[in-house]
């Protein structure tokens, strides 16, 4: 299962990571005997098997619909990198 | 003084709390300074709450110790008892970073229900403990802010991903301490530096606050050096919790009074699967001394097959990618933690994650984003989650006939820094006896059950789901009947000793 550069970018863009030159070598190279080591489950038969996702069975967990207190806002918005106004401020996202 | 007050367990240490021997903030005192004098060695803790842990000796001295002496009432089950706290775990106004650049400084506005349910027992929280970062790794060396070092050598290390708490409780810096387990994070640290610790099942206790590596593996448990203590610790983190659905809605026992000496008729199973090439020879004669023990004991050791084990890890690394990969993604610098400079919102998010993250959390994150992304989905994520199923199904199988299965905790003991660093795979391996239980969902504690050239070994112990107590029984039997718990690492003495010279 070898991974090339393509894959690597595109992988990378999927995880909104930056990666340098050095890094996406290495993730190339690491990746590819990585998989290639996963390639090992191909060695079972899993038709009809079921997968799971989750151990203990258990469906959805309802409560009553009252209100109850949040986070206050100021509390949060002070951890935040950037605010203004009672929101978080990012970077323009459209072009001018 | 100080030195005797850091050797006590839990339960000794209540007891003198209670007669009115010692108060809360001569205990407390005696942990800090222990912290201050090895700390700067062994780097266990991220942060050391020396103020809020006094203060907070101090109000349970006044208001909870005196009070209870005086009417007789029972104290709350940590009333004046340290604890430290893997720095992955929310704790309201005090750094929680998950050994992350990218959450460097970062104050929870709220507390986990762990440290909740500790505040309420009256426990004090000494300062948060160092991990690899965000929980993946099995060495401490991922961690964003410096290795912690194992007490026993200061050369190798204390396992991983809870190194910080397994290295804090071994050396006696901390009586109890909270680790969280996604593949063996806390059984394999508490193997490796001769400490105690317990997963408990999946669901057995709140997520809510813990911070989320792979949702569906993600646990909390206790780590201290006896099973008494990790019982008694137990207790007070265990229960159902609205604010986390995953959470089993079970009655849960009083864990203590599984604390027996008796295993009698237990069945236990010794998968052969792990008596493999790449077993250290004194880890296997180690664990199956232990067997020898049980069955001395009057318990049934028989061998039993897991024939999927040698499938766990490929599968964990799978699913545990995945699910990281997804919930990672919360790490865009919009809300909190660490944002990179940057013009625009994509070249923001991008550059964030490639400055706050380290390199194992990137290959993580790469590895599952690709086993979830469009034509890869089937042949591995929904692939792993079959194997899943057919690992589950081996552990089904095996408690049909018995009690408990009996494995080592990690196949050698600690290994030297740097060994493994370069090479992902060879570090994964350390997992395989820890991953297959994960897998599962199965309680799992680790006991210390002998030394390799002075390195602990680790029992691996593991019962049906929610039977924490079949688990802790045979733990505390095998406990009562060796020394091996007993022994302390010379390190953090001669670091001791080193800094008194000094």
């Amino acid at each position: 299962m070898a991974i090339d550069d393509h894959t690597v970018e595109y992988v990378a863009k999927l995880s909104r990571l930056e990666l340098t030159r050095e890094e996406r070598e290495l993730f190339r190279e690491q990746l590819s005997r990585i998989l290639e080591y996963f390639s090992k489950l191909n060695e079972l038969d899993t038709t009809g098997i079921p997968p799971t996702s989750h151990v203990i069975p258990m469906r959805n967990v309802f409560r009553e619909d009252v209100v109850t207190p949040s986070l206050e806002r100021e509390v949060v918005l002070d951890e935040a990198p950037d605010q203004e106004e009672g929101y978080f401020k990012v970077p323009r996202v459209f072009e001018e | 003084m100080a030195d005797q007050i850091t050797d006590l367990s839990a339960v000794e240490l209540r007891e003198r709390l209670v007669r009115g021997d010692i108060s809360a903030q001569e205990v407390t005192e005696a942990f800090l300074q222990r912290i201050h004098a090895l700390d700067p060695r062994l780097h266990a803790f991220l942060y050391v709450d020396t103020e809020g842990a006094i203060a907070q000796a101090r109000q349970v001295d006044e208001q909870v110790l005196t009070g209870a002496r005086r009417s007789g009432r029972e104290l709350p089950p940590l009333a004046g008892i340290p604890v430290a706290v893997k720095d992955n775990i929310c704790t309201k106004g005090i750094p929680t970073t998950c050994a992350s650049r990218i959450l460097e400084g970062w104050r929870p506005p709220y507390d986990a229900t762990v440290v909740e349910r500790l505040r309420r027992a009256g426990a004090i929280i000494l300062g948060k403990t160092n991990l690899d970062e965000f929980a993946m790794g099995s060495s401490t060396e991922n961690s964003g802010f410096g290795p912690t070092r194992n007490p026993w050598d200061l050369t190798r290390v204390p396992g991983g991903s809870s190194g910080g708490s397994a290295a804090a409780v071994a050396a006696g810096m901390a009586p109890l301490a909270l680790g969280s387990d996604t593949g063996g994070s806390i059984r394999q640290p508490a193997a490796l530096c001769g400490i105690v610790g317990l997963k408990p099942t999946y669901g057995r206790v709140s997520r809510y606050g813990l911070v989320a590596f792979a949702s569906s593996l993600d646990q909390i448990g206790p780590m201290a050096r006896t099973v008494t203590d990790c019982a008694i610790l137990l207790n007070v983190i265990a229960g159902n919790d609205p604010r986390d659905s995953t959470s089993a809605n079970l009655p849960c026992p009083d864990f203590t009074r599984a604390l027996q000496v008796e295993v009698r008729g237990l069945r236990i199973g010794i998968p052969r699967e792990c008596f493999v090439e790449g077993l250290q020879p004194e880890v296997r004669e180690a664990v199956l001394q232990a067997a020898r023990l049980f069955s001395d004991l009057g318990a049934v050791c028989e061998e039993i097959s897991l024939p999927h084990l040698d499938y766990a890890l490929p599968t964990y690394y799978l699913i545990a990618p995945a699910e990281a990969s997804s919930n990672l993604a919360r790490y865009d610098g919009v809300q909190y933690g660490y944002r990179a400079k940057a013009g625009d919102l994509y070249t923001m998010y991008a550059r964030t994650r490639r400055e706050g993250f380290g390199a194992e959390v990137k290959r993580r994150i790469m590895l599952g984003t690709y086993a979830l992304s469009a034509g890869y989905y089937e042949a591995f994520y929904l692939k792993a989650l079959q194997v899943r199923t057919l690992i589950k199904q081996d552990f089904d199988v095996a408690f049909q006939d018995h009690d408990l299965i009996l494995m080592p905790t990690s196949p050698t003991v600690a290994f030297p820094l740097g060994e493994k660093v370069t090479d992902p795979l060879q570090m994964y391996l350390n997992d395989i006896f820890t991953i297959p239980v994960s897998l599962a969902g199965l309680p799992g504690i680790s006991v210390p059950c002998g030394f390799a050239n002075g390195l602990p070994i680790g029992l691996q112990l593991v019962g049906r789901p929610f039977d924490e107590e079949t688990v802790l029984r045979a733990a505390f039997t095998f406990e009562q009947h060796t020394e091996y718990w007993k022994a302390r690492p010379v390190t953090s003495d001669t670091v001791t000793r080193d800094k008194v010279k000094e």
